[in-house]
């Protein structure tokens, strides 16, 4: 399956303001592929386009060969704070999604979800008993437990500390391994994007944004963080995207 | 005099040996200050005792209100025997309590069969909401007692009238409260919703109602004040059982001292309403 998930000719336009302007871009089952760019660039934009949260100009998405016409489960979002429902456990936040798809099981698959992403011991806490990193933890699992085609994180970790978000990183490299999901994720992140994917969409400054590079990583997994601190490959790889984002996009208008 | 100037000058300038050793000299002196609670409880004794005590100057000095300890017998002798029923215009105060209390809880549970859905509506919905925002707007400021006549004429009976005017004031703090909590609602909860598809149902169970609550009680709280503020004067002019027309009533019979009781009773169910639903809207306050 070369073409699963496929963005063609899209653009987008709000208002007077053109925000993305002729995206083409075709992801493979089971790659996983960051989009970067600096704000403002209409990154998420084009993941929300994949979401179906919102409608493109122009141009179709196709996922698995059924054309994207609206938000649905099988695709799995994970947003920049959480979003979950404060009112609801983190097992029931799971379950919330497990029971739009499932009609078996759906206790036990919950279960699992959060097992996966190491949470069975919180799975009775609410969201506000829990650190930042746990809830972006079950928004995952969330994602996660309706078996999504594609997995789509829109700077899942952004709002995290350094610390915290190098072991989401590692463990979302762990969970994808084992899951072989599917997965878009919006970063601006250089180390995360060169680190996690294994293909970097560079993207041109807003307004009319357009896939400037794209950038192959090629690097074996599992990968291990502090291997690649001192991996030419990884360096030259990291020093390509900075290329792009600092001399070739430099020209920020007021950031 | 230099000590003196000295002293004064010590916590500006910078780190000074003579400043660095006056503090362990001064830790085993001080004591550990009094719990808060404790200070609070003095705070609030204090303050009622000087309440007590300007009200017992004012029954000296002014003339016909009676003292403390004069309405404190009073009040020993009508909580002796709160329940009795000597016919319809002499119930024990615990009657008229109720009585009144029953009204706000009829007029009060109307106006949130009513209030809550239509707030719902108006914040769901821009059109709606520009609909009612002049009506609302236009009879919210009217005293529910301006209320009372039409109360009066529709029903032509006192008790439905007065029940009437507790559903007026009590409908528009829902109203508008309900309506304010379905627009707080934050948007990454409703694409919560789009992105797992949930039906119609879930998201009004799910994410509309619980997250709307907080706003609902805060409502009920509003409302349930106001009822009770209003019940009083509502009963005062319509008669038969309740506070409000006990008041009415030991005013014609000039006995004071049922009036400060009367007085004081109202004001402690109010306080225990208040707190009750304060209560209630700290057990559904996420965060």
């Amino acid at each position: 399956m070369d073409r699963y998930l496929s963005i063609e000719g899209v653009h987008m336009v709000f208002g007077a303001s053109k925000i993305l302007s002729g995206i083409d871009l075709t992801i493979r089952k089971g790659e996983f592929v960051t989009l970067i760019g600096h704000s403002g660039c209409g990154k998420s934009t084009l993941l929300n386009l994949v979401a179906g949260l919102l409608k493109p100009s122009a141009g179709v998405l196709i996922l698995a060969e059924r054309e994207i016409a609206g938000p649905g489960p099988d695709r799995g979002v994970v947003f920049q704070n959480h979003s979950l429902l404060p009112w609801l456990t983190c097992s029931e936040n799971v379950y919330l999604a497990v029971e739009r798809v499932f009609s078996d099981r759906r206790r036990e698959r919950t279960r699992a979800a959060l097992e996966l992403v190491g949470l069975s011991h919180a799975e009775n806490k609410y969201p506000h008993q829990i650190s930042g990193g746990m809830k972006q933890r079950v928004g995952i699992a969330r994602a996660l437990a309706m078996e999504p085609k594609v997995l789509l994180l829109d700077e899942p970790f952004g709002a995290l500390d350094a610390l915290t978000r190098a072991t989401l990183q590692d463990e979302l490299m762990r969970i994808v391994a084992r899951t072989g999901s599917t997965v878009l994720m919006v970063t601006h992140d250089v180390d995360e994007a060169v680190l996690l994917s294994d293909r970097v969409v560079m993207m041109t400054n807003g307004p009319a944004a357009r896939i400037g590079e794209l950038l192959p990583v090629s690097l074996p997994r599992p990968r291990e963080r502090l291997a690649l601190a001192h991996d030419a490959r990884f360096m030259d790889l990291r020093a390509a995207v900075l290329e792009f984002l600092y001399r070739k996009q430099a020209h920020l208008k007021a950031a | 005099m230099g000590a003196v100037a000295l002293r004064k000058v010590m916590p500006t300038s910078p780190p000074h040996p003579a400043a660095r050793r006056e503090i362990p000299v001064q830790l085993p002196v001080r004591r550990p200050p009094p719990p808060q609670w404790l200070v609070a409880a003095i705070a609030c004794i204090t303050g009622l005792a000087l309440f007590t005590l300007a009200w017992a100057a004012i029954a000296k000095y002014g003339g016909r209100i009676p003292d403390p300890l004069t309405v404190s017998a009073a009040a020993a002798k009508i909580f002796a025997d709160p329940f009795y029923s000597k016919g319809p215009n002499d119930q024990g105060i615990g009657w008229n309590v109720l009585m009144s209390l029953q009204r706000v809880g009829i007029g009060f549970g109307l106006a949130a069969l009513v209030g809550i859905p239509l707030g719902f509506m108006i914040g769901r919905w821009k059109f709606l909401s520009d609909m009612a925002a002049p009506i609302i707007a236009l009879l919210k400021p009217v005293s529910p007692l301006a209320w009372l006549p039409i109360g009066l004429l529709i029903f032509k009976a006192a008790n439905p009238a007065a029940i009437y005017v507790i559903f007026i004031c009590s409908l528009w703090p829902m109203i508008v409260n309900t309506a304010v909590g379905v627009r707080q609602i934050p948007q990454d909860y409703l694409n919560v919703a789009r992105v797992l598809n949930l039906s119609e149902w879930k998201v009004f169970t799910k994410i509309l109602f619980p997250a709307v609550l907080p706003y609902m009680i805060t409502g009920v709280r509003l409302s349930i004040g106001v009822a009770w503020l209003v019940i009083v004067a509502a009963e005062m002019l319509t008669g038969g059982v309740g506070i409000g027309f006990w008041v009415w009533d030991e005013w014609n019979n000039l006995k004071v001292e049922h009036i400060m009781i009367a007085i004081f009773t109202i004001g402690i169910v109010g306080l225990l309403l208040e707190q009750a639903l304060v209560l209630l809207a700290r057990r559904f306050s996420y965060g």
